[in-house]
């Protein structure tokens, strides 16, 4: 009998959606669908505020990765104040906005990974659900932990110390930062007591992206076969090729590594990429122009940020980035759970900057902005820690906002996460008489490897619990199960 | 003293509020000796299993959802939090309160200029998809709420000192630099 099984909410991800999965008389999944279930309008309601208020507003579309949206609407602001793009701003206020972006990369990895993903990695898949958490974490592994704790901690020192608040704060002007790194407080995060210092943060993310390492070795077939397909992938890359997640150009790679987007302005960015609308999601679907729908959709985040970078700029990261590469032969990878492995990579890449930048001597400089002719148009591209941020801001003569168009990380990860969650579905269910709670898990595995902030795609955000519902083919529920 | 329940979810916000009782960092080792959670978003338990002392809202009410789950939170919790601007007064969500709701549709999904394309003008219309409510409505609209702990989100200490207070059955002591705006 034909079924449609509805996944409702999806818990430990950020966002508010579920997951409906046709069965058809055979058992086999027809279609599944991932929909996100909240809107919130910001686009419009944003319309006819002072530009200068969009860094502090639209942070609150997310209170996961706030930087990221304050630091993207600064970027497009920069561009209106006639501070240009990305380079036009002084060395402190450069600096300070890549320390604050640093340390939210790092804290927001550090929740993803030991917070929401570890529970799955120590209890699998199948585990019990009521230990497949951070309370079941620090009864197993205490340990792990409490570095989960303390690391998302001094991440978010660092945003205290950059923005002025750990959550929505207010460091990144137009034009630049209002306030430079004292020197105590270089110190103090620098050189701070155990374990809240720089070179015990590089070290503890090199023992969790070992703990990964031997997760994998461990479990090799099902994380290289989970969720696995092939795609485009898209980020920022700074102009020489170098992993960059403040600033660069645009470059895609197709699934071979063909580049098939370089070197492109952003301020250009409408030029090449469009947003598909489908009924049944309020989230849209992002895809390159030039390739069409179907072909054009691309993969964001740090599995496609290693897939597009030629290199790191940072030295023990690009020691695991080459592992990382040699590991697909140096052609992009394609693997969802992978996704987890690039991430780490980029935490201890991200700690490894901190450090260094922290000892960087113009933090302390007093020319804080710049300004220059007014501009009526600006945008502002960020790799956020879920990947490319796109915000679009134009203003009046008055200085009022009237158009905003947001295209959020999660949102270019839409059509990937779909496809994730057919793949699994497929992988786990098709035939079987009976679906189960570790089934339904599998399902929520392949949207966490990519870490949705359903929040900030809806321009809104929540929880996901897990409930499926099952129809016949009249859409009559003949049975429900809730996780 | 047996384990108090807490359980969290987030409405119309940001997770925001949710990542601040993160921010009580190592005191969430202490806090886990001291409570048990239900459904929550860091969990797995998508249904309350058991009838909670502590449920904690985060944002408002913009979605037919969102006031499902919130009242399915007042049946099964003995004491209700708003937790932040948003559940306390709607938060920047509110900003579309006076906008009819299909400019913001429109806006979104016509008239942007990265849906140049959509010339079926396709909107998100599905059966799966909740009802949009008219306005965005603070949580005590809907249902009593017992206790408002402001802040966008509120400071770290303030709910860790108001959830020490409510699981010792203590009177919470907070003073004003904890309970100002921000
Ligand atoms: S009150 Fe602030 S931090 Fe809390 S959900 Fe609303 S916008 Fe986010």
């Amino acid at each position: 009998m034909p079924k449609k099984i509805t996944i409702e909410p999806v818990t430990r991800v950020e966002g508010h959606g579920k997951v409906t999965i046709q069965i058809d008389d055979f058992g086999n999944v027809k279609d599944s669908r991932l929909h996100i279930v909240e809107f919130r309008g910001f686009e419009r309601f944003v319309q006819g505020r002072p530009y200068w208020e969009a860094p502090v507003l639209v942070q609150r579309l997310c209170g996961i990765c706030p930087v990221s949206h304050h630091l993207a609407a600064a970027k497009a602001l920069d561009v209106i104040v006639g501070a240009g793009t990305g380079y036009g701003l002084t060395a402190v206020g450069e600096k300070m906005r890549r320390l604050m972006h640093y340390g939210q990369f790092f804290q927001s990895h550090v929740l993803h990974f030991f917070h929401l993903s570890s529970p799955d990695f120590l209890f699998g898949i199948d585990g019990d659900p009521a230990l497949r958490n951070i309370v079941g974490v620090a009864q197993e592994n205490r340990e792990l932990a409490v570095q989960g704790v303390m690391m998302r901690k001094y991440g978010q020192e660092i945003i205290y110390h950059t923005a002025g608040k750990k959550i929505h704060g207010t460091g990144a002007i137009p034009g630049g930062i209002n306030k430079n790194l004292s020197l105590e407080e270089k110190e103090l995060l620098l050189n701070g007591a155990d374990p809240l210092n720089a070179d015990k943060m590089v070290e503890w993310s090199v023992a969790a992206l070992d703990f990964f390492k031997s997760y994998h070795a461990a479990n090799k077939d099902m994380v290289d076969t989970f969720a696995a397909y092939p795609s485009n992938h898209l980020s920022l890359v700074r102009e020489d090729g170098a992993l960059d997640i403040y600033h660069g150009v645009l470059r895609a790679v197709d699934n071979d590594g063909t580049i098939i987007l370089d070197d492109v302005d952003y301020q250009d960015y409408d030029k090449y990429i469009e947003e598909e609308v489908r009924n049944w999601s309020y989230m849209k679907f992002p895809y390159l122009k030039h390739l069409g729908k179907e072909k054009g959709w691309y993969r964001v985040g740090p599995l496609s940020r290693l897939n597009t970078c030629d290199f790191i700029p940072s030295p023990l990261a690009q020691k695991e980035f080459e592992l990382f590469k040699a590991y697909t032969n140096g052609k992009p990878n394609g693997m969802s759970l992978h996704y987890h492995w690039a991430r780490l990579i980029e935490v201890l890449h991200c700690a490894e900057m901190i450090r260094d930048l922290l000892k960087d001597p113009d933090l302390q400089n007093d020319d804080l902005v710049v300004k220059g002719e007014k501009l009526h148009k600006g945008v502002g591209v960020i790799e956020a820690p879920r990947g490319t941020l796109f915000h679009h801001y134009e203003i009046d003569d008055d200085d009022k906002i009237t158009l905003a168009n947001l295209i959020v990380s999660t949102t270019n990860n839409n059509q990937p996460m779909n496809t994730a969650v057919n793949l699994t579905a497929k992988a786990f269910m098709n035939g079987k008489p009976e679906i189960t709670e570790p089934m339904m898990n599998a399902v929520e595995v392949a949207i966490r490897a990519y870490d949705p902030c359903l929040s900030c795609a809806t321009h809104a955000l929540g929880q996901m619990p897990l409930e499926m519902t099952i129809v016949d083919g009249n859409n009559n529920i003949i049975d429900n199960k809730i996780k | 003293m047996s384990k108090k329940i807490i359980a969290t979810t987030s409405l119309a916000g940001c997770f925001g509020c949710h990542m601040s009782i993160l921010d009580i960092d190592e005191r969430i080792l202490d806090l886990i000796e001291l409570v048990e959670f239900n459904k929550s978003p860091i969990d797995d338990i998508k249904k309350f299993t058991k009838q909670v002392d502590i449920g904690i809202i985060e944002g408002g009410c913009c979605n037919s959802e969102n006031v499902e789950v919130l009242k399915y939170f007042r049946e099964n919790c003995n004491i209700l939090i708003s937790l932040g601007e948003c559940a306390i007064m709607g938060g920047l969500p509110a900003l579309r309160n006076g906008i009819p709701i299909e400019e913001c549709i429109h806006e979104a999904y016509i008239d942007g200029p990265t849906v140049k394309l959509n010339e079926e003008k396709i909107l998100p219309n599905d059966v799966e998809l909740p009802m949009l409510l008219d306005n965005v409505y603070p949580c005590h609209d809907i249902v009593k709420i017992d206790y408002f702990l402001p802040g966008c989100p509120p400071r770290a200490d303030l709910i860790w000192d108001a959830l020490v207070a409510l699981i010792t059955g203590n009177e919470m002591d907070l003073p004003y630099e904890l309970i100002k705006f921000d």
